[in-house]
Protein backbone atom coordinates (compact mmCIF):
# COMPACT_ATOMS: atom_id res chain seq x y z
CA UNK A 1 0.00 0.00 0.00
CA UNK A 2 0.97 2.92 -0.95
CA UNK A 3 0.47 6.88 0.88
CA UNK A 4 0.61 8.55 -2.50
CA UNK A 5 -1.11 11.99 -2.84
CA UNK A 6 -3.29 13.01 -5.36
CA UNK A 7 -6.30 15.56 -5.79
CA UNK A 8 -9.88 14.57 -7.12
CA UNK A 9 -8.81 15.99 -10.45
CA UNK A 10 -6.40 13.23 -10.99
CA UNK A 11 -8.20 10.48 -9.35
CA UNK A 12 -10.68 11.18 -12.06
CA UNK A 13 -8.73 11.07 -15.09
CA UNK A 14 -6.79 7.99 -13.73
CA UNK A 15 -9.98 6.36 -13.22
CA UNK A 16 -11.58 7.56 -16.82
CA UNK A 17 -8.18 6.43 -18.56
CA UNK A 18 -8.78 3.07 -17.39
CA UNK A 19 -12.39 2.63 -18.89
CA UNK A 20 -10.42 3.10 -22.19
CA UNK A 21 -9.75 0.04 -24.17
CA UNK A 22 -6.76 -0.76 -26.59
CA UNK A 23 -8.42 0.26 -30.03
CA UNK A 24 -10.73 2.35 -29.12
CA UNK A 25 -10.98 5.28 -31.74
CA UNK A 26 -12.23 7.57 -28.91
CA UNK A 27 -13.76 11.52 -29.88
CA UNK A 28 -11.79 13.51 -27.44
CA UNK A 29 -12.32 16.73 -25.33
CA UNK A 30 -9.66 19.73 -24.12
CA UNK A 31 -8.90 19.46 -20.50
CA UNK A 32 -9.56 16.31 -18.49
CA UNK A 33 -10.75 14.00 -21.12
CA UNK A 34 -7.47 14.91 -23.54
CA UNK A 35 -5.50 14.07 -20.32
CA UNK A 36 -7.71 11.10 -19.44
CA UNK A 37 -6.97 9.79 -23.18
CA UNK A 38 -3.52 10.60 -23.61
CA UNK A 39 -2.51 8.85 -20.61
CA UNK A 40 -4.71 5.24 -21.40
CA UNK A 41 -2.48 5.43 -24.80
CA UNK A 42 0.33 5.54 -22.59
CA UNK A 43 -0.41 2.74 -20.43
CA UNK A 44 -2.36 0.28 -21.40
CA UNK A 45 -4.25 1.53 -25.00
CA UNK A 46 -1.44 2.42 -27.24
CA UNK A 47 -3.43 1.65 -29.88
CA UNK A 48 -6.35 4.47 -29.11
CA UNK A 49 -7.04 6.21 -32.17
CA UNK A 50 -7.54 10.04 -30.69
CA UNK A 51 -10.28 12.02 -32.84
CA UNK A 52 -11.06 15.90 -32.08
CA UNK A 53 -14.18 17.66 -33.18
CA UNK A 54 -11.99 19.92 -35.03
CA UNK A 55 -11.38 17.49 -37.62
CA UNK A 56 -8.18 16.11 -36.71
CA UNK A 57 -7.84 12.26 -36.49
CA UNK A 58 -5.52 9.94 -34.89
CA UNK A 59 -4.12 13.22 -33.67
CA UNK A 60 -0.55 12.88 -31.51
CA UNK A 61 -0.03 15.89 -29.50
CA UNK A 62 3.46 17.11 -28.93
CA UNK A 63 2.20 19.37 -26.13
CA UNK A 64 -0.86 19.65 -24.11
CA UNK A 65 -3.67 21.21 -26.37
CA UNK A 66 -5.48 24.25 -24.78
CA UNK A 67 -8.51 24.63 -27.24
CA UNK A 68 -10.06 22.21 -29.45
CA UNK A 69 -7.97 23.69 -32.26
CA UNK A 70 -4.70 23.31 -31.07
CA UNK A 71 -2.41 23.15 -34.44
CA UNK A 72 -0.30 20.86 -32.06
CA UNK A 73 -3.27 18.13 -32.68
CA UNK A 74 -3.25 18.27 -36.33
CA UNK A 75 1.04 18.01 -37.22
CA UNK A 76 1.64 15.02 -37.45
CA UNK A 77 -1.88 12.98 -37.27
CA UNK A 78 -3.20 10.83 -39.50
CA UNK A 79 -6.01 12.80 -41.36
CA UNK A 80 -7.61 16.03 -41.03
CA UNK A 81 -11.21 16.46 -42.27
CA UNK A 82 -13.82 19.22 -42.81
CA UNK A 83 -16.58 19.46 -39.75
CA UNK A 84 -19.07 18.31 -42.23
CA UNK A 85 -17.05 15.16 -42.65
CA UNK A 86 -16.30 14.61 -38.78
CA UNK A 87 -19.63 14.65 -38.02
CA UNK A 88 -21.37 12.57 -40.41
CA UNK A 89 -18.60 9.89 -42.11
CA UNK A 90 -17.06 9.44 -38.61
CA UNK A 91 -20.23 10.23 -35.88
CA UNK A 92 -23.35 9.62 -37.73
CA UNK A 93 -21.62 6.32 -39.48
CA UNK A 94 -21.00 4.94 -36.88
CA UNK A 95 -17.28 5.07 -36.42
CA UNK A 96 -16.43 6.41 -32.84
CA UNK A 97 -16.00 3.90 -30.25
CA UNK A 98 -15.85 6.17 -27.17
CA UNK A 99 -17.24 10.12 -26.45
CA UNK A 100 -16.63 12.50 -23.35
CA UNK A 101 -19.24 14.15 -22.32
CA UNK A 102 -19.53 16.92 -19.88
CA UNK A 103 -21.88 19.67 -18.63
CA UNK A 104 -23.35 21.82 -15.56
CA UNK A 105 -25.86 19.28 -14.65
CA UNK A 106 -26.05 15.87 -14.89
CA UNK A 107 -29.52 13.72 -14.41
CA UNK A 108 -30.59 10.89 -13.09
CA UNK A 109 -31.22 8.92 -16.32
CA UNK A 110 -27.73 10.28 -17.53
CA UNK A 111 -29.27 13.03 -19.62
CA UNK A 112 -26.91 15.69 -19.94
CA UNK A 113 -27.59 19.89 -19.77
CA UNK A 114 -24.96 22.48 -21.28
CA UNK A 115 -27.94 25.29 -22.71
CA UNK A 116 -28.97 26.81 -19.56
CA UNK A 117 -30.04 26.75 -15.96
CA UNK A 118 -33.65 28.30 -15.60
CA UNK A 119 -36.82 26.83 -16.85
CA UNK A 120 -37.48 29.73 -20.07
CA UNK A 121 -35.35 28.94 -22.77
CA UNK A 122 -36.40 32.13 -24.31
CA UNK A 123 -35.03 34.35 -20.88
CA UNK A 124 -32.16 32.31 -19.50
CA UNK A 125 -31.13 32.75 -16.02
CA UNK A 126 -27.92 31.58 -17.02
CA UNK A 127 -26.79 31.00 -20.52
CA UNK A 128 -24.30 27.72 -20.98
CA UNK A 129 -22.11 27.21 -24.30
CA UNK A 130 -24.39 24.93 -25.67
CA UNK A 131 -24.11 21.81 -27.54
CA UNK A 132 -21.39 22.19 -29.66
CA UNK A 133 -20.60 18.63 -30.82
CA UNK A 134 -21.96 16.72 -27.60
CA UNK A 135 -25.91 16.68 -29.14
CA UNK A 136 -24.13 13.61 -31.54
CA UNK A 137 -21.39 12.61 -29.22
CA UNK A 138 -24.23 11.50 -26.87
CA UNK A 139 -26.25 9.80 -29.57
CA UNK A 140 -23.77 8.29 -31.79
CA UNK A 141 -20.85 7.03 -30.28
CA UNK A 142 -21.17 3.55 -29.38
CA UNK A 143 -20.32 4.85 -25.79
CA UNK A 144 -20.06 8.00 -23.54
CA UNK A 145 -18.11 8.55 -20.05
CA UNK A 146 -18.61 11.73 -18.39
CA UNK A 147 -16.09 13.41 -15.73
CA UNK A 148 -17.65 15.53 -12.94
CA UNK A 149 -16.65 16.32 -9.61
CA UNK A 150 -19.72 14.76 -7.61
CA UNK A 151 -21.99 17.67 -6.28
CA UNK A 152 -25.66 17.76 -5.28
CA UNK A 153 -25.91 20.75 -7.67
CA UNK A 154 -24.31 18.83 -10.96
CA UNK A 155 -26.74 16.14 -9.98
CA UNK A 156 -29.94 17.44 -10.10
CA UNK A 157 -33.19 14.97 -10.65
CA UNK A 158 -33.58 16.27 -13.87
CA UNK A 159 -31.61 18.79 -16.15
CA UNK A 160 -33.73 22.29 -16.47
CA UNK A 161 -32.80 21.34 -20.77
CA UNK A 162 -31.37 18.42 -22.52
CA UNK A 163 -28.58 19.03 -24.46
CA UNK A 164 -27.99 15.66 -24.76
CA UNK A 165 -29.61 12.32 -24.19
CA UNK A 166 -28.33 9.88 -21.75
CA UNK A 167 -31.11 7.42 -21.63
CA UNK A 168 -33.52 10.27 -21.75
CA UNK A 169 -37.25 8.83 -19.44
CA UNK A 170 -35.52 5.61 -18.79
CA UNK A 171 -35.82 1.95 -20.13
CA UNK A 172 -36.19 2.10 -23.99
CA UNK A 173 -35.70 5.96 -23.74
CA UNK A 174 -32.80 5.54 -26.47
CA UNK A 175 -34.26 2.94 -28.80
CA UNK A 176 -37.68 4.92 -29.26
CA UNK A 177 -35.83 8.14 -30.38
CA UNK A 178 -33.76 5.93 -33.05
CA UNK A 179 -30.35 6.39 -31.42
CA UNK A 180 -27.10 4.24 -32.32
CA UNK A 181 -24.67 4.64 -29.67
CA UNK A 182 -25.54 3.07 -26.17
CA UNK A 183 -25.41 6.00 -24.12
CA UNK A 184 -23.35 7.20 -21.01
CA UNK A 185 -22.13 4.26 -19.81
CA UNK A 186 -20.28 5.68 -16.61
CA UNK A 187 -19.82 8.73 -15.19
CA UNK A 188 -16.76 9.18 -12.85
CA UNK A 189 -16.74 11.61 -10.11
CA UNK A 190 -14.34 12.11 -7.52
CA UNK A 191 -16.42 9.61 -5.35
CA UNK A 192 -16.56 6.95 -7.27
CA UNK A 193 -18.46 5.28 -10.87
CA UNK A 194 -22.08 6.25 -11.77
CA UNK A 195 -23.02 3.40 -13.99
CA UNK A 196 -26.98 2.97 -15.72
CA UNK A 197 -28.63 -0.03 -13.60
CA UNK A 198 -31.31 -1.89 -15.81
CA UNK A 199 -34.05 0.87 -16.15
CA UNK A 200 -31.23 3.71 -17.52
CA UNK A 201 -31.15 4.68 -14.12
CA UNK A 202 -27.51 5.93 -12.55
CA UNK A 203 -26.81 3.84 -9.43
CA UNK A 204 -23.69 4.28 -7.51
CA UNK A 205 -21.23 1.05 -8.80
CA UNK A 206 -17.94 1.70 -7.45
CA UNK A 207 -15.81 3.78 -4.73
CA UNK A 208 -12.74 5.22 -5.04
CA UNK A 209 -10.50 3.67 -1.95
CA UNK A 210 -11.30 6.04 1.31
CA UNK A 211 -14.55 6.99 0.03
CA UNK A 212 -18.09 6.26 1.33
CA UNK A 213 -21.24 5.69 -0.32
CA UNK A 214 -23.33 7.96 2.39
CA UNK A 215 -20.81 10.72 0.67
CA UNK A 216 -21.76 9.90 -2.67
CA UNK A 217 -25.85 9.98 -1.53
CA UNK A 218 -25.69 12.92 0.12
CA UNK A 219 -23.87 14.77 -2.62
CA UNK A 220 -26.48 13.61 -5.04
CA UNK A 221 -29.85 14.72 -6.10
CA UNK A 222 -32.14 12.09 -6.67
CA UNK A 223 -32.09 8.75 -4.29
CA UNK A 224 -28.96 7.50 -5.72
CA UNK A 225 -29.16 3.45 -5.60
CA UNK A 226 -26.32 1.43 -4.54
CA UNK A 227 -25.53 -1.68 -6.68
CA UNK A 228 -25.70 -4.77 -4.90
CA UNK A 229 -22.60 -5.75 -5.72
CA UNK A 230 -20.54 -2.41 -5.14
CA UNK A 231 -16.52 -2.21 -5.57
CA UNK A 232 -13.95 -0.36 -4.87
CA UNK A 233 -11.40 0.81 -8.12
CA UNK A 234 -7.67 0.35 -8.10
CA UNK A 235 -5.72 2.82 -6.48
CA UNK A 236 -4.07 5.28 -8.22
CA UNK A 237 -0.51 4.62 -9.42
CA UNK A 238 2.78 6.04 -9.24
CA UNK A 239 2.90 5.58 -12.76
CA UNK A 240 -0.21 7.13 -13.69
CA UNK A 241 0.82 10.31 -11.49
CA UNK A 242 3.95 10.56 -13.05
CA UNK A 243 2.70 10.48 -16.56
CA UNK A 244 0.06 13.45 -15.95
CA UNK A 245 1.98 15.15 -13.66
CA UNK A 246 5.71 15.07 -15.67
CA UNK A 247 4.43 13.89 -19.26
CA UNK A 248 1.07 15.75 -19.63
CA UNK A 249 0.33 18.08 -18.01
CA UNK A 250 3.68 19.75 -16.69
CA UNK A 251 2.55 23.21 -15.55
CA UNK A 252 -0.76 21.83 -13.81
CA UNK A 253 -2.92 24.10 -16.19
CA UNK A 254 -5.55 21.29 -16.11
CA UNK A 255 -4.20 18.98 -12.96
CA UNK A 256 -4.88 21.83 -10.49
CA UNK A 257 -8.00 23.09 -11.87
CA UNK B 1 -8.80 38.79 -63.61
CA UNK B 2 -7.56 39.90 -60.01
CA UNK B 3 -9.49 40.81 -57.60
CA UNK B 4 -6.96 41.99 -55.21
CA UNK B 5 -8.10 44.94 -52.93
CA UNK B 6 -7.35 46.49 -49.68
CA UNK B 7 -9.52 45.20 -47.11
CA UNK B 8 -11.10 48.39 -46.22
CA UNK B 9 -12.15 48.25 -50.09
CA UNK B 10 -13.68 44.66 -49.68
CA UNK B 11 -15.48 45.61 -46.57
CA UNK B 12 -17.13 48.64 -47.87
CA UNK B 13 -17.95 47.07 -50.81
CA UNK B 14 -19.35 43.69 -49.86
CA UNK B 15 -20.46 44.06 -45.69
CA UNK B 16 -23.43 46.05 -45.67
CA UNK B 17 -25.66 47.22 -42.30
CA UNK B 18 -28.40 44.41 -42.24
CA UNK B 19 -26.20 41.55 -43.68
CA UNK B 20 -26.01 37.91 -42.32
CA UNK B 21 -22.24 37.37 -42.28
CA UNK B 22 -20.34 34.18 -41.64
CA UNK B 23 -16.91 34.74 -40.37
CA UNK B 24 -15.28 31.47 -41.16
CA UNK B 25 -12.72 28.89 -39.15
CA UNK B 26 -13.25 26.06 -36.31
CA UNK B 27 -10.52 27.83 -33.85
CA UNK B 28 -7.97 28.16 -36.87
CA UNK B 29 -7.79 31.30 -39.40
CA UNK B 30 -10.86 33.17 -37.91
CA UNK B 31 -10.55 36.47 -39.90
CA UNK B 32 -9.79 38.84 -37.31
CA UNK B 33 -8.79 41.43 -39.36
CA UNK B 34 -11.68 41.40 -41.27
CA UNK B 35 -13.75 41.60 -38.12
CA UNK B 36 -11.68 44.47 -37.00
CA UNK B 37 -12.20 45.96 -39.97
CA UNK B 38 -16.20 45.55 -39.89
CA UNK B 39 -16.32 47.42 -36.63
CA UNK B 40 -13.92 50.80 -37.70
CA UNK B 41 -16.50 50.85 -40.65
CA UNK B 42 -19.71 51.13 -38.57
CA UNK B 43 -21.00 48.23 -39.77
CA UNK B 44 -24.82 47.94 -38.01
CA UNK B 45 -27.64 45.01 -37.70
CA UNK B 46 -25.93 41.85 -38.76
CA UNK B 47 -26.93 38.88 -38.04
CA UNK B 48 -23.36 37.24 -36.97
CA UNK B 49 -23.51 33.43 -37.86
CA UNK B 50 -20.34 30.70 -36.89
CA UNK B 51 -20.35 27.70 -35.20
CA UNK B 52 -18.49 29.18 -32.65
CA UNK B 53 -18.57 32.89 -32.46
CA UNK B 54 -15.21 33.21 -30.67
CA UNK B 55 -13.35 36.36 -29.57
CA UNK B 56 -14.44 37.49 -32.96
CA UNK B 57 -17.97 38.15 -32.79
CA UNK B 58 -17.45 39.02 -29.17
CA UNK B 59 -15.73 41.72 -30.11
CA UNK B 60 -17.76 42.69 -33.11
CA UNK B 61 -21.09 42.49 -30.29
CA UNK B 62 -19.36 44.73 -27.92
CA UNK B 63 -18.87 47.24 -30.70
CA UNK B 64 -22.16 47.32 -31.33
CA UNK B 65 -22.66 45.39 -34.91
CA UNK B 66 -25.31 42.72 -34.11
CA UNK B 67 -28.00 42.06 -34.23
CA UNK B 68 -28.20 38.66 -33.80
CA UNK B 69 -26.23 35.69 -33.83
CA UNK B 70 -26.45 32.18 -34.89
CA UNK B 71 -24.44 30.07 -33.64
CA UNK B 72 -23.67 26.33 -32.17
CA UNK B 73 -21.35 26.54 -29.22
CA UNK B 74 -21.18 30.01 -27.28
CA UNK B 75 -17.92 29.54 -25.18
CA UNK B 76 -14.26 31.45 -24.84
CA UNK B 77 -12.72 28.05 -26.31
CA UNK B 78 -10.48 26.31 -23.47
CA UNK B 79 -11.40 29.29 -21.44
CA UNK B 80 -14.95 29.40 -20.34
CA UNK B 81 -17.71 31.91 -21.05
CA UNK B 82 -18.17 33.92 -24.15
CA UNK B 83 -18.89 36.82 -21.51
CA UNK B 84 -20.48 39.72 -23.84
CA UNK B 85 -22.70 37.85 -26.08
CA UNK B 86 -23.81 35.82 -23.19
CA UNK B 87 -25.15 39.10 -21.17
CA UNK B 88 -26.40 40.55 -24.17
CA UNK B 89 -28.87 37.65 -24.61
CA UNK B 90 -29.33 37.31 -20.97
CA UNK B 91 -30.41 40.46 -20.74
CA UNK B 92 -32.12 40.29 -24.13
CA UNK B 93 -30.50 42.84 -25.91
CA UNK B 94 -29.65 40.17 -28.74
CA UNK B 95 -31.35 37.41 -30.65
CA UNK B 96 -30.52 34.53 -31.18
CA UNK B 97 -31.07 31.34 -32.91
CA UNK B 98 -28.78 28.15 -31.98
CA UNK B 99 -28.04 24.78 -33.51
CA UNK B 100 -25.33 21.52 -32.79
CA UNK B 101 -22.55 22.07 -34.28
CA UNK B 102 -23.38 19.40 -36.94
CA UNK B 103 -27.27 21.24 -37.18
CA UNK B 104 -25.09 24.57 -38.15
CA UNK B 105 -22.91 22.54 -40.34
CA UNK B 106 -25.03 20.76 -41.98
CA UNK B 107 -27.11 24.07 -42.62
CA UNK B 108 -24.15 25.32 -44.57
CA UNK B 109 -23.40 22.53 -46.29
CA UNK B 110 -27.28 22.75 -47.69
CA UNK B 111 -26.58 26.07 -48.60
CA UNK B 112 -22.98 24.96 -50.42
CA UNK B 113 -24.58 22.10 -52.55
CA UNK B 114 -28.03 24.43 -53.31
CA UNK B 115 -30.11 22.34 -51.60
CA UNK B 116 -33.33 23.96 -49.34
CA UNK B 117 -32.53 21.84 -46.06
CA UNK B 118 -30.53 18.57 -44.95
CA UNK B 119 -31.17 15.59 -42.95
CA UNK B 120 -29.93 14.54 -40.27
CA UNK B 121 -30.32 11.38 -37.60
CA UNK B 122 -32.47 11.82 -34.33
CA UNK B 123 -30.32 12.41 -31.35
CA UNK B 124 -33.07 12.51 -28.66
CA UNK B 125 -32.31 16.04 -27.52
CA UNK B 126 -35.97 16.93 -28.48
CA UNK B 127 -35.52 20.13 -26.10
CA UNK B 128 -33.81 22.00 -28.74
CA UNK B 129 -35.95 21.45 -31.44
CA UNK B 130 -38.71 22.90 -29.03
CA UNK B 131 -36.70 26.07 -28.79
CA UNK B 132 -35.90 26.31 -32.28
CA UNK B 133 -38.77 26.35 -35.02
CA UNK B 134 -36.43 25.52 -38.11
CA UNK B 135 -35.49 22.33 -36.66
CA UNK B 136 -37.78 20.09 -38.07
CA UNK B 137 -39.05 16.60 -38.83
CA UNK B 138 -39.38 14.52 -41.79
CA UNK B 139 -39.99 10.94 -42.50
CA UNK B 140 -37.93 9.34 -44.47
CA UNK B 141 -39.92 8.48 -47.94
CA UNK B 142 -37.89 5.17 -48.00
CA UNK B 143 -37.20 3.78 -44.51
CA UNK B 144 -40.40 5.46 -43.03
CA UNK B 145 -38.93 6.53 -39.96
CA UNK B 146 -38.36 10.17 -38.80
CA UNK B 147 -34.97 12.19 -39.72
CA UNK B 148 -34.25 15.95 -38.56
CA UNK B 149 -34.13 18.83 -41.06
CA UNK B 150 -32.07 22.42 -40.71
CA UNK B 151 -32.48 24.70 -43.41
CA UNK B 152 -30.07 25.92 -45.62
CA UNK B 153 -27.96 28.39 -44.72
CA UNK B 154 -27.00 30.53 -47.88
CA UNK B 155 -25.27 33.91 -45.84
CA UNK B 156 -24.86 37.38 -47.79
CA UNK B 157 -21.41 37.51 -47.21
CA UNK B 158 -18.60 34.78 -46.08
CA UNK B 159 -15.40 35.63 -44.88
CA UNK B 160 -12.84 33.22 -45.03
CA UNK B 161 -8.78 33.43 -44.58
CA UNK B 162 -6.51 31.58 -46.22
CA UNK B 163 -2.71 30.47 -45.93
CA UNK B 164 -2.50 31.18 -49.98
CA UNK B 165 -4.42 32.36 -52.68
CA UNK B 166 -3.52 33.80 -56.44
CA UNK B 167 -5.02 37.32 -57.33
CA UNK B 168 -8.26 35.49 -58.42
CA UNK B 169 -9.24 33.76 -55.36
CA UNK B 170 -8.46 30.35 -56.32
CA UNK B 171 -7.28 29.14 -52.45
CA UNK B 172 -5.11 26.86 -50.85
CA UNK B 173 -5.60 25.82 -46.98
CA UNK B 174 -4.51 23.41 -44.81
CA UNK B 175 -4.66 22.44 -40.69
CA UNK B 176 -7.98 22.22 -39.73
CA UNK B 177 -10.06 22.87 -42.67
CA UNK B 178 -13.87 23.27 -40.35
CA UNK B 179 -16.26 24.90 -42.71
CA UNK B 180 -14.94 27.39 -44.93
CA UNK B 181 -15.15 25.35 -47.99
CA UNK B 182 -18.89 25.19 -47.24
CA UNK B 183 -18.75 28.70 -45.90
CA UNK B 184 -18.07 30.10 -49.29
CA UNK B 185 -19.98 28.15 -51.33
CA UNK B 186 -23.00 28.94 -49.51
CA UNK B 187 -22.56 32.43 -49.32
CA UNK B 188 -23.41 35.37 -52.24
CA UNK B 189 -20.41 37.25 -51.30
CA UNK B 190 -16.93 36.14 -50.79
CA UNK B 191 -14.10 38.06 -49.38
CA UNK B 192 -11.58 36.31 -48.93
CA UNK B 193 -7.81 37.36 -46.93
CA UNK B 194 -4.71 35.78 -47.28
CA UNK B 195 -1.11 35.22 -46.00
CA UNK B 196 0.60 35.10 -49.07
CA UNK B 197 -0.67 36.28 -52.44
CA UNK B 198 1.12 33.58 -54.76
CA UNK B 199 1.35 33.13 -58.53
CA UNK B 200 -1.54 31.31 -59.95
CA UNK B 201 1.24 28.28 -60.87
CA UNK B 202 1.84 27.33 -57.20
CA UNK B 203 -1.82 27.26 -57.02
CA UNK B 204 -2.00 24.66 -59.73
CA UNK B 205 1.16 23.14 -58.58
CA UNK B 206 -1.30 21.55 -56.11
CA UNK B 207 -4.44 21.45 -56.89
CA UNK B 208 -5.69 18.95 -54.13
CA UNK B 209 -5.01 21.98 -52.07
CA UNK B 210 -7.17 24.35 -53.56
CA UNK B 211 -10.78 24.21 -51.34
CA UNK B 212 -12.22 27.67 -53.40
CA UNK B 213 -12.20 28.08 -57.07
CA UNK B 214 -11.65 31.87 -57.29
CA UNK B 215 -14.98 32.22 -59.52
CA UNK B 216 -16.63 32.09 -56.39
CA UNK B 217 -14.67 34.49 -54.39
CA UNK B 218 -15.79 38.91 -54.66
CA UNK B 219 -12.50 40.07 -53.33
CA UNK B 220 -9.17 38.85 -52.60
CA UNK B 221 -7.03 40.27 -49.98
CA UNK B 222 -3.41 40.17 -48.75
CA UNK B 223 -3.21 40.40 -45.02
CA UNK B 224 -0.56 38.69 -43.05
CA UNK B 225 -1.33 37.80 -39.36
CA UNK B 226 -4.67 38.33 -39.81
CA UNK B 227 -5.90 35.44 -37.47
CA UNK B 228 -4.07 36.80 -34.62
CA UNK B 229 -5.19 35.69 -31.53
CA UNK B 230 -6.30 32.25 -33.59
CA UNK B 231 -3.82 31.18 -35.78
CA UNK B 232 -2.48 30.09 -39.43
CA UNK B 233 -0.93 26.44 -39.74
CA UNK B 234 2.85 26.59 -40.61
CA UNK B 235 2.51 30.53 -39.86
CA UNK B 236 2.09 31.65 -36.23
CA UNK B 237 0.62 30.31 -33.25
CA UNK B 238 -2.45 30.12 -30.92
CA UNK B 239 -1.89 33.26 -28.79
CA UNK B 240 -3.57 31.55 -25.38
CA UNK B 241 -2.18 33.90 -23.86
CA UNK B 242 -4.92 36.60 -25.14
CA UNK B 243 -8.06 34.51 -25.04
CA UNK B 244 -7.03 33.68 -20.93
CA UNK B 245 -6.61 37.93 -21.35
CA UNK B 246 -9.86 38.81 -22.94
CA UNK B 247 -11.53 36.85 -19.88
CA UNK B 248 -10.60 39.74 -17.86
CA UNK B 249 -11.24 42.59 -20.40
CA UNK B 250 -14.65 41.52 -21.13
CA UNK B 251 -15.49 41.41 -17.53
CA UNK B 252 -16.63 45.01 -17.93
CA UNK B 253 -17.38 47.35 -20.51
CA UNK B 254 -14.72 50.42 -19.76
CA UNK B 255 -12.09 47.59 -20.12
CA UNK B 256 -13.66 46.48 -23.23
CA UNK B 257 -14.07 50.00 -24.80
CA UNK B 258 -10.67 50.62 -24.13
CA UNK B 259 -9.36 48.16 -25.67
CA UNK B 260 -11.48 48.38 -28.55
CA UNK B 261 -10.13 52.06 -28.79
CA UNK B 262 -6.69 51.16 -28.31
CA UNK B 263 -6.87 47.82 -30.39
CA UNK B 264 -9.02 48.33 -33.56
CA UNK B 265 -10.23 52.08 -33.64
CA UNK B 266 -6.72 52.92 -32.88
CA UNK B 267 -4.95 51.53 -35.53
CA UNK B 268 -5.35 51.32 -39.31
CA UNK B 269 -5.09 48.54 -40.20
CA UNK B 270 -4.03 44.57 -39.59
CA UNK B 271 0.08 45.89 -40.28
CA UNK B 272 -0.21 48.55 -37.83
CA UNK B 273 -1.65 46.13 -34.83
CA UNK B 274 0.62 43.65 -35.54
CA UNK B 275 3.37 45.91 -35.45
CA UNK B 276 1.57 46.91 -32.00
CA UNK B 277 1.77 44.05 -30.96
CA UNK B 278 5.33 43.91 -30.78
CA UNK B 279 8.47 42.05 -31.59
CA UNK B 280 8.09 39.41 -28.21
CA UNK B 281 4.91 38.71 -29.09
CA UNK B 282 4.93 37.90 -32.39
CA UNK B 283 8.53 35.97 -31.12
CA UNK B 284 6.45 33.97 -28.48
CA UNK B 285 4.02 32.71 -31.55
CA UNK B 286 6.45 31.70 -34.27
CA UNK B 287 6.73 28.42 -35.21
CA UNK B 288 9.40 25.92 -36.27
CA UNK B 289 9.13 24.20 -39.69
CA UNK B 290 7.61 21.15 -40.09
CA UNK B 291 8.02 20.23 -44.15
CA UNK B 292 5.08 17.95 -45.75
CA UNK B 293 6.85 15.36 -48.32
CA UNK B 294 5.88 16.78 -52.00
CA UNK B 295 3.78 14.71 -53.95
CA UNK B 296 3.76 13.43 -57.63
CA UNK B 297 1.54 14.53 -60.13
CA UNK B 298 2.98 13.33 -62.95
CA UNK B 299 3.32 15.41 -66.09
CA UNK B 300 1.10 14.13 -68.87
Amino acid sequence: MTNLTYSSTELMIVNAARLLRNGDVVFVGVGQPNLACNLAKRTHAPDLVMIYEAGIIGAEPARLPLSIGDPTLVSGSLSVVSMYDIFANYLQRGNVDVGFLGGAQIDKYGNINATLIGTDYAHPKVRLPGSGGAQEIAAWANRCYVITPHQKRRFPEKCDFITSAGYLDGKGGRERAGLRGRGPVAVVTDIGLLEPDETGELALTALHPGKTAEEAIANTGWALKVAANLRFTEPVTEKELRILREELDPTGIYLKS
Amino acid sequence: MSKLQPLSEAISRFVHDGDTVYAAGFTHLIPFAAGHEIIRQGRQDLTLARATPDLIYDQMAAAGCARKVIFSYMGNPGVGSLRIVRAEIEAGRLEWEEYSHFGMISRLQAGAAGLPFMPMNQTGATDLEAANPDIRRLTDPYSGKEVITVPALNPDVAIVHVQRADAQGNAHLWGIIGEQKEAAFAAKRVILTAEEIVDEAIIRSDPNRTLIPGFIVSAVCHVPFACHPSYAQGYYDRDNDFYLKWDKISESPDSVKAWLDEWVYGVKDRQEYQQKLGEETLERLRVPPLQSVPINYGRY
